[in-house]
């Protein structure tokens, strides 16, 4: 299966019942495999006229309690912001998928992570987060559509899964998953009133007392959310010197790149962020008085660095190495992980 | 833990290289392998170059990326020019001689070669080039064990017409046959 295929039946198998969407390379099975399923298995695939059109039906979507996600790239991540801070501040569960490439602007269509930043500082207008995960392989991609569609509904929270385009492009076998048929109540959700009070699913607050009520309430949870579903993956982390951060397929390279150079005796890990916001804090900070050095390995000029460094706060260098639109092999990684031990004496 | 192979396959987009790659990524996935299948993506145009990249592993697959693949099946000459000097040092590239008219420089290489496209010709079958080749190949290299691959043909092609099938299988048969006798 590719990874795009991977993600999209993930979401069939959590029971996801809408996607809306607009095509952009390299998202596009996503959409394609939608809606080449949805006529046969009962669902909406839907095809809007614009990013904008689409991440708003996700909004109505959601507000009805029905499981629906929306799936893009960087340019098409970005028209759909606004309405991401929208479905944030309405406290409403989606699945949002960037099968990113490189920016700003346009860009390119090839592989990128420099959608960091947007990720896991909100990406649209005000105070808010959504939480953020990184698959790895083509199996993940399905696994973590099913995890975000629990956490989004545990949480009422939007999730993100960001995957670089090769990850959704690649093919690698998928053992399936099964459905799910055990869901949250939404007792929330606006499905018609007869009976009850009328729930009322709205983003205004005309009150500073209100709004601000309001906000402390979303940190309350993003707090809890960060204290409990914060995740990551170690390898070669025990007697690590050299400690290198990398997410994604990205982290996969390094891991091939560890085991070559620790062949020539560099005692080098890795810690991998699979949550990238909530941001694993905790993996970095048990590590800091043991490593010598931090390097962060991104596709992109350094982005995640910043987190890593907030947590380190100044008591071990944090090095950073970086491509654009490329993904950087294990030769290369090798080649600057040697470099950075051979300088740091590890 | 053992050696990962990884090939490269590359040639003109329409020559069928990523179906090459994806033919041996499904045999050696029904042999119960770990694969992965990555896909050049681009903005790319009919005519214009086209690779993927096959990694086949006994155990989970670190990186499914890499610079100097340990084999490479060469379709065309723009290929050759662009990956003779990553292939992996004493690694094996396959060549399809009909469109790539130069030898290639390097002395470490073990270098096999079959006019592909004019035994694809001969066969009555030009679109089954990639087939006759990927048979040559797995034939002598035992990536994937042939008779491996023939059992699964159906499974793999399952999608595919009858006809079509028994195309794919004759010219992978073609292959085979040209590597016990040239090879």
């Amino acid at each position: 299966m590719k990874g795009n295929e991977a993600v999209a039946e993930g979401a069939i198998r959590a029971g996801c019942k809408g996607f809306f969407g607009y095509p952009i390379t390299p998202s596009s099975e996503i959409a394609e495999y939608m809606a080449r399923k949805y006529p046969k298995i009962g669902g909406i695939f839907l095809q809007a006229e614009s990013e904008l059109a689409a991440i708003n039906m996700v909004y109505g979507g959601a507000a009805t309690g029905v499981r629906v996600m929306t799936a893009s790239s960087g340019p098409g991540i970005s028209l759909k912001q606004e309405g991401i801070s929208f479905i944030a501040e309405a406290e409403l569960p989606c699945l949002i998928v960037n099968i990113s490439r490189g920016g700003p602007g346009l860009g390119g269509i090839q592989p990128a992570q420099s959608d960091y930043f947007q990720a896991t500082r909100g990406g649209g207008h005000g105070d808010y987060h959504i939480i953020v995960l990184a698959p790895a392989s083509v199996q993940e991609m399905m696994d973590f559509a099913i995890d975000a569609f629990e956490l989004a509904d545990k949480y009422r929270i939007p999730v993100m899964i960001m995957a670089e385009g090769t990850l959704g492009q690649m093919m690698e076998p998928v053992i399936p998953r099964k459905m799910v048929t055990e869901f949250v109540d939404k007792p929330w959700a606006t499905t018609g009133c007869r009976g009850r009070q009328p729930n009322i699913i709205n983003t205004l607050h005309l009150t500073p007392e209100s709004l601000e009520k309001r906000n402390i309430h979303l940190f309350s949870k993003y707090a809890e959310i960060k204290a409990k579903e914060s995740r990551a993956e170690t390898f070669l982390l025990d007697d690590a010197e050299l400690v290198v951060v990398a997410f994604g397929l990205m982290a996969r390279v390094v891991k091939k790149a560890i085991m070559e150079v620790r062949r020539k005796g560099v005692k080098a890990g890795l810690i991998r962020p699979i949550t990238l916001w909530p941001f694993p804090e905790e993996y970095i900070k048990r590590t800091i008085k043991t490593a010598k050095i931090f390097l962060s390995v991104e596709i992109n000029m350094g982005q995640m660095l910043e987190d890593i460094k907030l947590v380190v706060n100044g008591e071990v260098p944090v090095d950073f190495y970086g491509r654009i639109g490329v993904n950087p092999n294990p030769e290369e990684i090798a080649e600057q992980l040697l470099r950075v031990a051979e300088r740091e004496g590890i | 833990m053992a050696e990962e192979k990884q090939v490269l396959f590359a040639g003109f987009g329409g020559q069928g290289v990523l179906a090459m790659g994806k033919f041996l990524s499904h045999a050696a996935l029904n042999t119960g392998k770990n694969v992965a299948w990555v896909p050049s993506y681009g903005a790319e145009m009919r005519g214009g170059t086209a690779n993927c990249l096959v990694t086949i592993a006994d155990e989970e697959i670190s990186s499914p990326l890499t610079e100097n693949p340990t084999m490479a099946v060469i379709m065309n000459r723009p290929s050759l020019d662009k990956f003779e000097d990553k292939i992996k040092k004493n690694g094996t590239l396959v060549v399809n001689s009909s469109l790539v008219n130069r030898l290639p420089e390097r002395d470490d290489l073990k270098i096999l070669e079959m006019p592909v496209n004019e035994i694809a010709e001969k066969l009555g079958n030009t679109r089954g080039a990639n087939m006759i080749l990927l048979g040559a190949y797995m034939e002598k290299t035992g990536v994937v064990d042939v008779e491996d691959a023939l059992k699964y043909f159906d499974v793999i092609f399952a999608d595919k017409k009858e006809r079509i099938k028994q195309l794919n299988r004759e010219a992978f048969m073609t292959g085979v046959q040209y590597a016990r006798q040239n090879w």
